[in-house]
Protein backbone atom coordinates (compact mmCIF):
# COMPACT_ATOMS: atom_id res chain seq x y z
CA UNK A 1 0.00 0.00 0.00
CA UNK A 2 1.64 3.15 -1.23
CA UNK A 3 2.17 6.43 0.95
CA UNK A 4 0.76 9.91 1.14
CA UNK A 5 3.20 12.84 0.52
CA UNK A 6 1.90 14.20 4.32
CA UNK A 7 2.72 10.78 5.14
CA UNK A 8 5.99 10.33 3.84
CA UNK A 9 6.97 13.75 5.39
CA UNK A 10 5.85 12.93 9.09
CA UNK A 11 7.45 8.99 8.50
CA UNK A 12 11.01 10.83 7.76
CA UNK A 13 10.35 13.44 10.53
CA UNK A 14 9.69 11.05 13.38
CA UNK A 15 12.26 8.63 12.12
CA UNK A 16 10.24 5.77 11.01
CA UNK A 17 10.05 4.00 7.79
CA UNK A 18 6.33 4.20 7.61
CA UNK A 19 3.32 5.76 9.14
CA UNK A 20 -0.06 5.93 8.09
CA UNK A 21 -3.21 7.85 9.17
CA UNK A 22 -3.97 7.77 12.64
CA UNK A 23 -0.52 7.35 13.64
CA UNK A 24 0.55 9.37 16.46
CA UNK A 25 3.98 10.89 16.00
CA UNK A 26 6.78 12.93 17.58
CA UNK A 27 7.95 14.48 14.73
CA UNK A 28 11.46 16.53 14.64
CA UNK A 29 10.59 20.24 13.22
CA UNK A 30 12.62 22.28 10.72
CA UNK A 31 10.78 25.93 11.55
CA UNK A 32 9.13 27.19 14.59
CA UNK A 33 7.56 30.10 14.07
CA UNK A 34 5.24 32.83 16.07
CA UNK A 35 4.14 36.16 15.97
CA UNK A 36 3.91 39.20 17.51
CA UNK A 37 0.06 38.29 18.27
CA UNK A 38 0.56 34.77 19.28
CA UNK A 39 4.32 35.04 20.66
CA UNK A 40 3.47 36.64 23.54
CA UNK A 41 1.28 33.70 25.12
CA UNK A 42 4.29 31.48 23.77
CA UNK A 43 6.45 32.93 25.64
CA UNK A 44 4.89 32.86 29.11
CA UNK A 45 4.67 29.34 28.20
CA UNK A 46 7.75 28.77 27.47
CA UNK A 47 9.08 29.46 30.00
CA UNK A 48 6.90 27.41 31.90
CA UNK A 49 8.92 24.21 30.79
CA UNK A 50 12.50 25.26 29.67
CA UNK A 51 15.14 28.26 29.74
CA UNK A 52 16.84 28.01 26.31
CA UNK A 53 15.32 27.23 23.09
CA UNK A 54 16.51 24.22 21.58
CA UNK A 55 18.38 25.90 18.24
CA UNK A 56 17.95 29.28 18.17
CA UNK A 57 18.20 29.19 14.67
CA UNK A 58 15.30 27.34 13.67
CA UNK A 59 13.35 29.91 15.41
CA UNK A 60 12.02 32.67 13.81
CA UNK A 61 9.75 35.71 14.92
CA UNK A 62 7.89 38.47 12.62
CA UNK A 63 6.43 41.16 13.78
CA UNK A 64 3.26 41.38 11.18
CA UNK A 65 -0.60 41.68 13.20
CA UNK A 66 0.10 44.77 14.09
CA UNK A 67 3.22 46.56 13.55
CA UNK A 68 4.39 49.21 13.79
CA UNK A 69 2.35 49.14 17.14
CA UNK A 70 -0.94 51.25 16.70
CA UNK A 71 -1.44 51.24 21.13
CA UNK A 72 0.10 51.34 24.22
CA UNK A 73 -0.83 47.60 24.60
CA UNK A 74 0.62 46.72 21.23
CA UNK A 75 4.05 48.28 21.82
CA UNK A 76 3.89 46.75 25.37
CA UNK A 77 3.33 43.21 23.91
CA UNK A 78 6.15 44.25 21.08
CA UNK A 79 8.46 45.31 24.05
CA UNK A 80 8.31 41.73 25.88
CA UNK A 81 9.29 39.83 22.68
CA UNK A 82 11.65 41.68 21.73
CA UNK A 83 13.05 40.99 25.05
CA UNK A 84 12.72 37.24 24.52
CA UNK A 85 14.64 37.63 21.29
CA UNK A 86 17.60 39.49 22.68
CA UNK A 87 17.77 37.20 25.61
CA UNK A 88 17.41 33.86 23.67
CA UNK A 89 19.68 35.50 20.90
CA UNK A 90 17.25 34.58 18.48
CA UNK A 91 19.28 35.58 14.62
CA UNK A 92 15.47 35.37 12.74
CA UNK A 93 13.42 38.04 14.11
CA UNK A 94 11.72 40.23 11.42
CA UNK A 95 9.08 43.62 10.89
CA UNK A 96 8.71 43.52 7.02
CA UNK A 97 6.20 41.28 6.22
CA UNK A 98 3.53 38.69 6.54
CA UNK A 99 4.72 35.50 8.93
CA UNK A 100 3.94 32.98 5.82
CA UNK A 101 5.52 35.15 3.20
CA UNK A 102 8.92 35.32 5.09
CA UNK A 103 8.75 31.87 5.66
CA UNK A 104 8.73 31.13 2.22
CA UNK A 105 11.47 33.66 0.85
CA UNK A 106 13.73 32.97 3.70
CA UNK A 107 13.58 29.49 5.20
CA UNK A 108 10.89 26.74 3.56
CA UNK A 109 12.57 24.23 2.20
CA UNK A 110 10.47 20.83 0.47
CA UNK A 111 10.22 17.94 3.02
CA UNK A 112 10.29 20.54 6.21
CA UNK A 113 8.61 20.31 9.31
CA UNK A 114 6.92 23.59 9.84
CA UNK A 115 4.94 24.74 12.64
CA UNK A 116 3.48 28.20 13.57
CA UNK A 117 1.40 29.85 15.90
CA UNK A 118 -0.59 31.07 12.97
CA UNK A 119 -3.78 29.31 11.57
CA UNK A 120 -3.04 29.63 8.21
CA UNK A 121 1.07 28.56 8.04
CA UNK A 122 -0.67 25.67 6.11
CA UNK A 123 0.24 27.95 2.98
CA UNK A 124 3.98 26.92 3.21
CA UNK A 125 2.58 23.65 2.48
CA UNK A 126 2.36 24.70 -1.43
CA UNK A 127 6.31 24.09 -1.45
CA UNK A 128 6.20 20.25 -0.72
CA UNK A 129 6.72 21.02 3.07
CA UNK A 130 4.60 19.70 6.00
CA UNK A 131 3.61 22.72 7.46
CA UNK A 132 0.52 24.00 10.31
CA UNK A 133 -0.89 26.06 12.52
CA UNK A 134 -0.78 25.42 16.10
CA UNK A 135 -1.61 27.40 19.29
CA UNK A 136 1.12 29.33 21.73
CA UNK A 137 1.24 26.71 24.38
CA UNK A 138 2.18 23.72 21.17
CA UNK A 139 4.88 26.48 19.70
CA UNK A 140 6.34 26.71 23.11
CA UNK A 141 6.61 22.93 23.37
CA UNK A 142 8.00 22.90 20.16
CA UNK A 143 10.83 25.58 20.95
CA UNK A 144 11.91 24.04 23.85
CA UNK A 145 11.99 20.74 22.52
CA UNK A 146 12.29 20.50 18.75
CA UNK A 147 9.72 18.67 18.32
CA UNK A 148 5.87 18.26 18.11
CA UNK A 149 3.61 15.44 18.40
CA UNK A 150 0.87 14.66 15.45
CA UNK A 151 -1.85 12.35 14.57
CA UNK A 152 -1.17 11.31 10.90
CA UNK A 153 -3.71 12.76 9.05
CA UNK A 154 -6.23 10.85 6.47
CA UNK A 155 -5.55 12.86 2.82
CA UNK A 156 -7.82 14.51 0.70
CA UNK A 157 -7.15 15.03 -3.26
CA UNK A 158 -8.21 17.37 -4.92
CA UNK A 159 -7.40 16.96 -8.38
CA UNK A 160 -7.23 20.67 -10.44
CA UNK A 161 -7.75 20.14 -14.20
CA UNK A 162 -7.77 22.16 -17.11
CA UNK A 163 -6.82 26.03 -17.38
CA UNK A 164 -8.68 29.06 -16.03
CA UNK A 165 -10.65 31.19 -18.16
CA UNK A 166 -9.34 34.70 -18.02
CA UNK A 167 -10.25 37.23 -15.11
CA UNK A 168 -10.50 33.57 -12.98
CA UNK A 169 -7.40 32.78 -10.79
CA UNK A 170 -5.99 30.92 -7.57
CA UNK A 171 -8.11 32.68 -5.58
CA UNK A 172 -11.75 32.23 -7.61
CA UNK A 173 -11.18 28.29 -7.54
CA UNK A 174 -9.85 27.62 -4.05
CA UNK A 175 -12.74 29.98 -3.23
CA UNK A 176 -15.13 27.60 -4.66
CA UNK A 177 -13.67 24.53 -3.28
CA UNK A 178 -14.40 26.04 0.25
CA UNK A 179 -17.88 26.51 -0.90
CA UNK A 180 -18.11 23.44 -2.02
CA UNK A 181 -16.45 21.40 0.81
CA UNK A 182 -17.66 23.50 3.43
CA UNK A 183 -15.55 24.86 6.81
CA UNK A 184 -15.24 21.38 8.38
CA UNK A 185 -15.39 19.53 5.39
CA UNK A 186 -11.06 18.60 5.76
CA UNK A 187 -11.75 18.99 9.36
CA UNK A 188 -7.88 17.53 10.30
CA UNK A 189 -7.05 16.20 7.25
CA UNK A 190 -4.39 16.67 5.05
CA UNK A 191 -5.64 18.77 1.66
CA UNK A 192 -3.62 17.72 -1.17
CA UNK A 193 -3.94 19.71 -4.39
CA UNK A 194 -2.19 17.90 -7.29
CA UNK A 195 -3.44 17.77 -11.68
CA UNK A 196 -2.47 19.92 -14.58
CA UNK A 197 -3.90 23.20 -13.16
CA UNK A 198 -1.51 22.73 -10.21
CA UNK A 199 1.54 22.02 -12.22
CA UNK A 200 1.28 24.92 -14.44
CA UNK A 201 0.13 27.04 -11.76
CA UNK A 202 2.74 29.92 -10.46
CA UNK A 203 3.91 29.24 -7.29
CA UNK A 204 2.36 32.48 -6.17
CA UNK A 205 -1.02 30.86 -7.09
CA UNK A 206 -0.22 27.60 -5.45
CA UNK A 207 0.38 29.04 -2.15
CA UNK A 208 -2.71 31.29 -2.51
CA UNK A 209 -4.16 27.49 -2.73
CA UNK A 210 -2.79 26.06 0.20
CA UNK A 211 -3.62 29.29 2.10
CA UNK A 212 -7.22 28.73 2.60
CA UNK A 213 -7.20 24.99 3.44
CA UNK A 214 -7.70 25.94 6.92
CA UNK A 215 -10.99 27.61 6.01
CA UNK A 216 -11.93 23.71 5.26
CA UNK A 217 -10.89 22.85 8.54
CA UNK A 218 -7.53 20.93 7.19
CA UNK A 219 -4.48 20.46 9.36
CA UNK A 220 -2.07 20.95 6.05
CA UNK A 221 -2.62 22.36 2.38
CA UNK A 222 0.57 20.10 0.47
CA UNK A 223 1.17 20.52 -2.99
CA UNK A 224 4.71 18.39 -4.66
CA UNK A 225 7.49 19.82 -4.94
CA UNK A 226 8.81 20.32 -8.66
CA UNK A 227 11.50 21.69 -10.44
CA UNK A 228 9.11 25.53 -10.30
CA UNK A 229 9.53 25.31 -6.62
CA UNK A 230 13.04 24.31 -6.09
CA UNK A 231 13.88 27.07 -8.75
CA UNK A 232 11.70 29.67 -7.05
CA UNK A 233 13.42 28.79 -3.73
CA UNK A 234 16.83 28.15 -4.78
CA UNK A 235 16.93 25.98 -1.84
CA UNK A 236 16.74 21.77 -2.87
CA UNK A 237 15.61 20.27 0.14
CA UNK A 238 13.94 16.73 0.27
CA UNK A 239 11.14 16.00 -2.49
CA UNK A 240 8.85 13.54 -1.48
CA UNK A 241 5.86 12.33 -3.71
CA UNK A 242 2.64 10.59 -3.47
CA UNK A 243 2.50 6.81 -3.96
CA UNK A 244 0.26 6.24 -7.06
CA UNK A 245 -1.53 3.61 -4.65
CA UNK A 246 -1.38 6.18 -1.91
CA UNK A 247 -4.78 5.80 0.25
CA UNK A 248 -7.00 9.19 -0.11
CA UNK A 249 -9.95 9.33 2.02
CA UNK A 250 -12.07 11.08 -0.65
CA UNK A 251 -10.91 12.66 -3.63
CA UNK A 252 -12.65 15.63 -5.42
CA UNK A 253 -12.33 16.13 -9.69
CA UNK A 254 -12.78 19.83 -10.72
CA UNK A 255 -12.78 21.38 -14.35
CA UNK A 256 -10.95 24.80 -13.17
CA UNK A 257 -12.20 25.95 -16.97
CA UNK A 258 -15.96 25.81 -15.85
CA UNK A 259 -15.53 28.05 -12.49
CA UNK A 260 -16.31 32.01 -12.76
CA UNK A 261 -14.96 34.53 -10.73
CA UNK A 262 -15.61 33.47 -7.26
CA UNK A 263 -16.37 35.74 -4.08
CA UNK A 264 -17.34 34.56 -0.40
CA UNK A 265 -20.34 36.52 1.48
CA UNK A 266 -20.21 37.85 4.77
CA UNK A 267 -20.03 36.26 7.45
CA UNK A 268 -18.72 33.19 7.10
CA UNK A 269 -15.80 32.29 4.52
CA UNK A 270 -17.79 29.32 3.08
CA UNK A 271 -20.53 31.62 2.40
CA UNK A 272 -19.66 31.73 -1.89
CA UNK A 273 -21.22 32.56 -4.73
CA UNK A 274 -20.53 33.62 -8.27
CA UNK A 275 -19.25 37.29 -8.86
CA UNK A 276 -22.00 38.42 -11.03
CA UNK A 277 -24.89 37.23 -8.29
CA UNK A 278 -23.49 40.07 -5.47
CA UNK A 279 -22.60 42.55 -8.83
CA UNK A 280 -23.86 46.00 -7.69
CA UNK A 281 -23.48 46.07 -3.59
CA UNK A 282 -21.61 49.23 -2.83
CA UNK A 283 -18.44 49.32 -1.17
CA UNK A 284 -16.74 51.37 1.11
CA UNK A 285 -13.18 49.79 1.26
CA UNK A 286 -11.24 47.39 -1.22
CA UNK A 287 -8.37 45.76 0.40
CA UNK A 288 -5.46 43.83 -1.42
CA UNK A 289 -2.91 42.11 0.24
CA UNK A 290 -2.20 39.68 3.35
CA UNK A 291 -1.03 36.07 2.88
CA UNK A 292 -3.15 34.78 0.71
CA UNK A 293 -3.19 37.41 -1.78
CA UNK A 294 -0.19 39.90 -1.28
CA UNK A 295 2.29 38.60 -3.55
CA UNK A 296 3.58 39.84 -6.30
CA UNK A 297 1.57 38.42 -8.81
CA UNK A 298 -1.38 39.65 -6.85
CA UNK A 299 0.03 43.24 -7.04
CA UNK A 300 0.77 43.35 -10.81
CA UNK A 301 -2.97 41.87 -11.54
CA UNK A 302 -4.45 44.76 -9.48
CA UNK A 303 -1.86 47.54 -10.90
CA UNK A 304 -3.12 46.81 -14.71
CA UNK A 305 -6.90 47.26 -13.64
CA UNK A 306 -6.22 50.20 -12.38
CA UNK A 307 -3.55 51.51 -14.19
CA UNK A 308 -4.66 55.30 -15.99
CA UNK A 309 -7.68 55.56 -13.77
CA UNK A 310 -9.05 56.89 -10.84
CA UNK A 311 -11.08 54.58 -7.83
CA UNK A 312 -14.73 56.01 -6.96
CA UNK A 313 -15.26 58.72 -5.12
CA UNK A 314 -15.80 57.63 -0.94
CA UNK A 315 -13.81 54.08 -1.75
CA UNK A 316 -10.58 53.74 -0.03
CA UNK A 317 -8.49 51.53 -1.62
CA UNK A 318 -5.72 49.79 0.68
CA UNK A 319 -2.76 47.89 -0.37
CA UNK A 320 -0.40 45.83 1.51
CA UNK A 321 2.92 43.90 -0.11
CA UNK A 322 3.45 40.77 1.90
CA UNK A 323 6.62 41.38 2.60
CA UNK A 324 9.16 44.03 1.93
CA UNK A 325 11.28 42.16 -1.64
CA UNK A 326 7.51 42.01 -3.07
CA UNK A 327 7.34 45.62 -1.75
CA UNK A 328 10.51 46.63 -3.89
CA UNK A 329 9.73 44.55 -6.81
CA UNK A 330 6.16 46.23 -7.01
CA UNK A 331 7.94 49.70 -6.48
CA UNK A 332 10.21 48.96 -9.25
CA UNK A 333 8.37 47.54 -12.02
CA UNK A 334 5.95 50.60 -11.61
CA UNK A 335 2.78 49.12 -9.92
CA UNK A 336 2.52 50.73 -6.65
CA UNK A 337 2.63 54.07 -8.45
CA UNK A 338 0.16 53.26 -10.76
CA UNK A 339 -1.83 52.09 -7.25
CA UNK A 340 -1.18 55.20 -5.70
CA UNK A 341 -2.12 57.57 -8.91
CA UNK A 342 -5.24 55.50 -9.18
CA UNK A 343 -6.12 57.08 -5.48
CA UNK A 344 -5.19 53.60 -3.51
CA UNK A 345 -3.28 53.79 0.02
CA UNK A 346 0.12 51.56 -0.03
CA UNK A 347 0.66 50.47 3.87
CA UNK A 348 3.77 48.59 5.05
CA UNK A 349 4.58 45.22 4.50
CA UNK A 350 2.59 42.88 7.46
CA UNK A 351 -1.19 41.80 7.45
CA UNK A 352 -2.38 45.18 7.53
CA UNK A 353 -6.10 45.81 8.53
CA UNK A 354 -7.13 42.34 7.91
CA UNK A 355 -7.37 41.53 11.63
CA UNK A 356 -8.97 44.55 12.26
CA UNK A 357 -5.76 46.30 14.54
CA UNK A 358 -4.84 48.93 12.36
CA UNK A 359 -4.49 50.35 8.58
CA UNK A 360 -8.45 50.11 7.78
CA UNK A 361 -10.65 49.53 10.57
CA UNK A 362 -14.19 49.22 9.98
CA UNK A 363 -17.06 51.63 11.10
CA UNK A 364 -20.90 49.92 11.37
CA UNK A 365 -22.48 49.06 8.21
CA UNK A 366 -19.62 49.96 6.23
CA UNK A 367 -18.85 47.07 3.46
CA UNK A 368 -15.20 46.05 2.24
CA UNK A 369 -14.21 43.53 -0.33
CA UNK A 370 -10.88 42.00 0.48
CA UNK A 371 -8.44 39.51 -0.74
CA UNK A 372 -7.98 37.69 2.47
CA UNK A 373 -9.13 34.75 3.82
CA UNK A 374 -11.29 35.53 6.48
CA UNK A 375 -14.63 36.64 6.63
CA UNK A 376 -15.97 36.25 10.09
CA UNK A 377 -17.99 39.29 11.87
CA UNK A 378 -15.94 41.38 13.44
CA UNK A 379 -12.89 40.53 11.93
CA UNK A 380 -11.58 44.28 10.37
CA UNK A 381 -13.81 46.02 12.94
CA UNK A 382 -17.50 46.54 14.02
CA UNK A 383 -18.97 43.12 14.27
CA UNK A 384 -21.86 44.92 12.06
CA UNK A 385 -19.14 45.55 8.90
CA UNK A 386 -19.87 43.29 6.32
CA UNK A 387 -16.54 41.64 4.59
CA UNK A 388 -16.77 40.11 0.96
CA UNK A 389 -13.73 38.00 -0.47
CA UNK A 390 -12.30 38.08 -3.99
CA UNK A 391 -9.85 37.91 -5.89
CA UNK A 392 -6.82 40.56 -6.46
CA UNK A 393 -8.89 41.55 -10.15
CA UNK A 394 -12.32 41.50 -8.61
CA UNK A 395 -11.21 43.78 -5.49
CA UNK A 396 -9.61 46.36 -7.82
CA UNK A 397 -12.20 46.30 -10.65
CA UNK A 398 -14.58 46.91 -7.53
CA UNK A 399 -12.23 49.65 -6.48
CA UNK A 400 -12.76 52.00 -9.70
CA UNK A 401 -16.82 50.94 -9.92
CA UNK A 402 -17.50 52.00 -6.04
CA UNK A 403 -19.34 48.63 -5.90
CA UNK A 404 -18.86 44.63 -6.55
CA UNK A 405 -18.52 43.93 -10.32
CA UNK A 406 -17.41 40.78 -12.15
CA UNK A 407 -13.72 41.97 -13.18
CA UNK A 408 -13.99 40.52 -15.94
CA UNK A 409 -15.06 43.27 -18.16
CA UNK A 410 -11.95 45.54 -16.68
CA UNK A 411 -9.22 43.15 -17.90
CA UNK B 1 -24.54 23.56 36.02
CA UNK B 2 -25.81 26.22 33.63
CA UNK B 3 -25.71 25.00 29.74
CA UNK B 4 -25.15 28.13 27.47
CA UNK B 5 -25.93 27.06 23.81
CA UNK B 6 -23.91 27.95 20.56
CA UNK B 7 -24.47 27.09 17.22
CA UNK B 8 -22.48 25.41 14.36
CA UNK B 9 -19.24 27.27 13.15
CA UNK B 10 -18.26 29.22 16.20
CA UNK B 11 -15.16 30.91 15.08
CA UNK B 12 -12.31 32.54 17.26
CA UNK B 13 -13.29 35.75 15.64
CA UNK B 14 -16.90 35.20 18.08
CA UNK B 15 -14.99 34.24 20.97
CA UNK B 16 -12.05 36.71 21.16
CA UNK B 17 -12.32 39.58 18.20
CA UNK B 18 -8.69 40.34 17.51
CA UNK B 19 -9.12 43.74 18.24
CA UNK B 20 -9.39 42.86 21.98
CA UNK B 21 -6.76 40.15 22.40
CA UNK B 22 -3.41 42.64 22.37
CA UNK B 23 -2.79 41.13 26.13
CA UNK B 24 -2.08 38.16 28.00
CA UNK B 25 -3.91 38.85 31.09
CA UNK B 26 -6.33 36.03 31.75
CA UNK B 27 -8.61 37.92 33.97
CA UNK B 28 -9.12 40.42 30.82
CA UNK B 29 -9.49 37.58 28.40
CA UNK B 30 -12.09 36.03 30.19
CA UNK B 31 -14.01 39.46 30.59
CA UNK B 32 -14.18 39.30 27.02
CA UNK B 33 -15.35 36.43 25.92
CA UNK B 34 -17.99 36.22 23.55
CA UNK B 35 -18.00 40.28 23.82
CA UNK B 36 -19.71 40.93 20.71
CA UNK B 37 -20.85 37.62 19.53
CA UNK B 38 -23.26 37.25 23.00
CA UNK B 39 -22.22 40.60 24.89
CA UNK B 40 -24.08 39.18 28.10
CA UNK B 41 -22.13 35.70 28.75
CA UNK B 42 -19.05 37.28 30.33
CA UNK B 43 -21.15 39.03 32.89
CA UNK B 44 -23.28 36.27 33.57
CA UNK B 45 -21.33 33.15 33.69
CA UNK B 46 -20.95 31.66 36.71
CA UNK B 47 -17.86 29.47 37.62
CA UNK B 48 -18.64 25.74 36.36
CA UNK B 49 -20.79 26.58 33.77
CA UNK B 50 -20.83 24.62 30.60
CA UNK B 51 -20.84 25.52 27.04
CA UNK B 52 -22.80 23.85 24.33
CA UNK B 53 -22.07 23.85 20.80
CA UNK B 54 -22.97 22.58 17.41
CA UNK B 55 -20.19 21.56 14.69
CA UNK B 56 -16.63 22.99 14.42
CA UNK B 57 -16.66 24.72 17.43
CA UNK B 58 -13.63 27.15 17.57
CA UNK B 59 -12.27 27.67 13.85
CA UNK B 60 -10.52 30.22 12.38
CA UNK B 61 -7.53 31.90 13.82
CA UNK B 62 -4.68 29.80 16.10
CA UNK B 63 -5.34 32.29 18.82
CA UNK B 64 -5.23 30.48 22.32
CA UNK B 65 -6.62 33.28 23.75
CA UNK B 66 -9.80 31.87 22.66
CA UNK B 67 -10.08 28.91 24.92
CA UNK B 68 -8.06 31.14 27.60
CA UNK B 69 -10.58 33.21 27.97
CA UNK B 70 -13.61 30.85 27.73
CA UNK B 71 -11.66 29.10 30.54
CA UNK B 72 -10.90 32.21 32.70
CA UNK B 73 -14.52 33.28 32.32
CA UNK B 74 -15.27 30.12 34.84
CA UNK B 75 -16.42 27.42 32.21
CA UNK B 76 -15.54 23.62 33.30
CA UNK B 77 -16.42 21.98 29.91
CA UNK B 78 -17.18 22.71 26.30
CA UNK B 79 -19.60 19.96 24.88
CA UNK B 80 -20.08 20.01 20.90
CA UNK B 81 -20.52 18.10 18.02
CA UNK B 82 -16.86 18.28 16.64
CA UNK B 83 -14.33 20.96 17.47
CA UNK B 84 -11.64 22.67 14.82
CA UNK B 85 -8.58 20.90 15.24
CA UNK B 86 -6.11 24.21 16.95
CA UNK B 87 -8.93 24.82 19.39
CA UNK B 88 -9.25 21.45 20.01
CA UNK B 89 -5.43 21.17 20.92
CA UNK B 90 -5.09 24.25 22.32
CA UNK B 91 -7.60 23.66 25.12
CA UNK B 92 -6.33 19.94 25.97
CA UNK B 93 -3.17 21.66 25.97
CA UNK B 94 -3.86 24.57 28.60
CA UNK B 95 -6.67 21.80 30.58
CA UNK B 96 -9.78 23.10 29.16
CA UNK B 97 -12.06 19.79 29.21
CA UNK B 98 -13.60 19.52 25.73
CA UNK B 99 -16.25 16.79 25.20
CA UNK B 100 -17.50 14.91 21.59
CA UNK B 101 -21.19 14.11 21.41
CA UNK B 102 -23.26 13.73 19.05
CA UNK B 103 -26.31 13.83 20.42
CA UNK B 104 -25.49 17.68 21.96
CA UNK B 105 -28.60 19.19 20.41
CA UNK B 106 -31.24 18.01 23.02
CA UNK B 107 -30.19 20.34 25.47
CA UNK B 108 -30.99 23.68 25.25
CA UNK B 109 -29.50 26.66 26.59
CA UNK B 110 -30.48 27.41 30.42
CA UNK B 111 -30.46 23.61 31.19
CA UNK B 112 -28.89 22.94 34.37
CA UNK B 113 -26.19 19.83 33.37
CA UNK B 114 -23.76 17.68 35.09
CA UNK B 115 -21.07 16.14 33.39
CA UNK B 116 -19.04 12.96 35.24
CA UNK B 117 -15.72 13.30 33.35
CA UNK B 118 -15.09 9.59 34.35
CA UNK B 119 -17.76 8.23 32.76
CA UNK B 120 -18.34 10.93 29.63
CA UNK B 121 -22.10 10.99 30.91
CA UNK B 122 -23.47 13.95 30.52
CA UNK B 123 -26.64 14.14 32.69
CA UNK B 124 -29.41 17.17 31.69
CA UNK B 125 -31.60 17.40 34.93
CA UNK B 126 -33.68 20.27 33.87
CA UNK B 127 -34.72 17.20 31.01
CA UNK B 128 -33.70 14.49 32.96
CA UNK B 129 -31.63 12.77 30.41
CA UNK B 130 -28.09 11.55 30.27
CA UNK B 131 -26.23 11.67 26.77
CA UNK B 132 -22.69 10.03 26.47
CA UNK B 133 -19.65 11.47 25.57
CA UNK B 134 -17.14 9.96 22.49
CA UNK B 135 -14.18 8.69 25.03
CA UNK B 136 -10.84 10.45 24.47
CA UNK B 137 -8.02 9.26 21.75
CA UNK B 138 -5.57 7.61 24.08
CA UNK B 139 -2.98 9.77 23.57
CA UNK B 140 -4.79 12.90 23.95
CA UNK B 141 -6.26 11.07 27.60
CA UNK B 142 -2.85 10.74 28.63
CA UNK B 143 -1.94 14.60 28.36
CA UNK B 144 -5.33 15.90 30.06
CA UNK B 145 -4.39 12.55 32.68
CA UNK B 146 -1.31 14.79 33.03
CA UNK B 147 -2.91 18.22 33.45
CA UNK B 148 -1.83 19.71 30.05
CA UNK B 149 0.96 19.50 27.66
CA UNK B 150 3.33 21.03 30.16
CA UNK B 151 3.36 18.47 32.79
CA UNK B 152 3.04 15.56 30.14
CA UNK B 153 5.89 16.74 28.45
CA UNK B 154 7.96 17.21 31.36
CA UNK B 155 6.37 13.34 32.57
CA UNK B 156 7.25 11.81 29.16
CA UNK B 157 10.71 13.00 29.26
CA UNK B 158 11.04 15.37 26.85
CA UNK B 159 11.94 18.46 29.23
Amino acid sequence: MGLTITEKILANASHKSEVTAGDVVFADVDIVMAHDSTAPLAIEGFYEIGKKVFDPNKIVIVFDHFFPSPSVDAARLHQKVRNFVTEQKLPNFFTDGVCHQILVEKFVSPGNIIVGADSHTCTEGALGAFSTGLGSTDIAASMATGKCWFKVPESLKFNLSGSPKKGVYAKDIILNIVGQVKADGALYKAAEFTGDYVKNASVSSRLTLCNMAIEIGAKNGIIEADEKTTNFLGREGKIFKSDKDAVYEDEYELEVDKIEPQIACPPVVDNVKPVTSVEGKKIDQAYIGTCTNGRLEDIEIAARILKGKRIADNVRLIVVPASTKIYLDAFNEGCLQEIIKSGGTVCNPGCGPCVGRHEGVLAEGEVCISTQNRNFSGRMGHPKAEIYLASPATVAASALAGKIVDPRRYL
Amino acid sequence: MRAWKFGNDINTDLITPGRYTITTDKTKLGSIAFIEHRPEFAKEVKAGDIIIAGKNFGCGSSREHAPVAIKAAGVSAVIAKSFARIFYRNAINIGLPVLICEEVDRIDDGDLVEINFETGEIHDKTKNITLKAKPLPKFIQKIVEKGGLVNFLRSEGYV
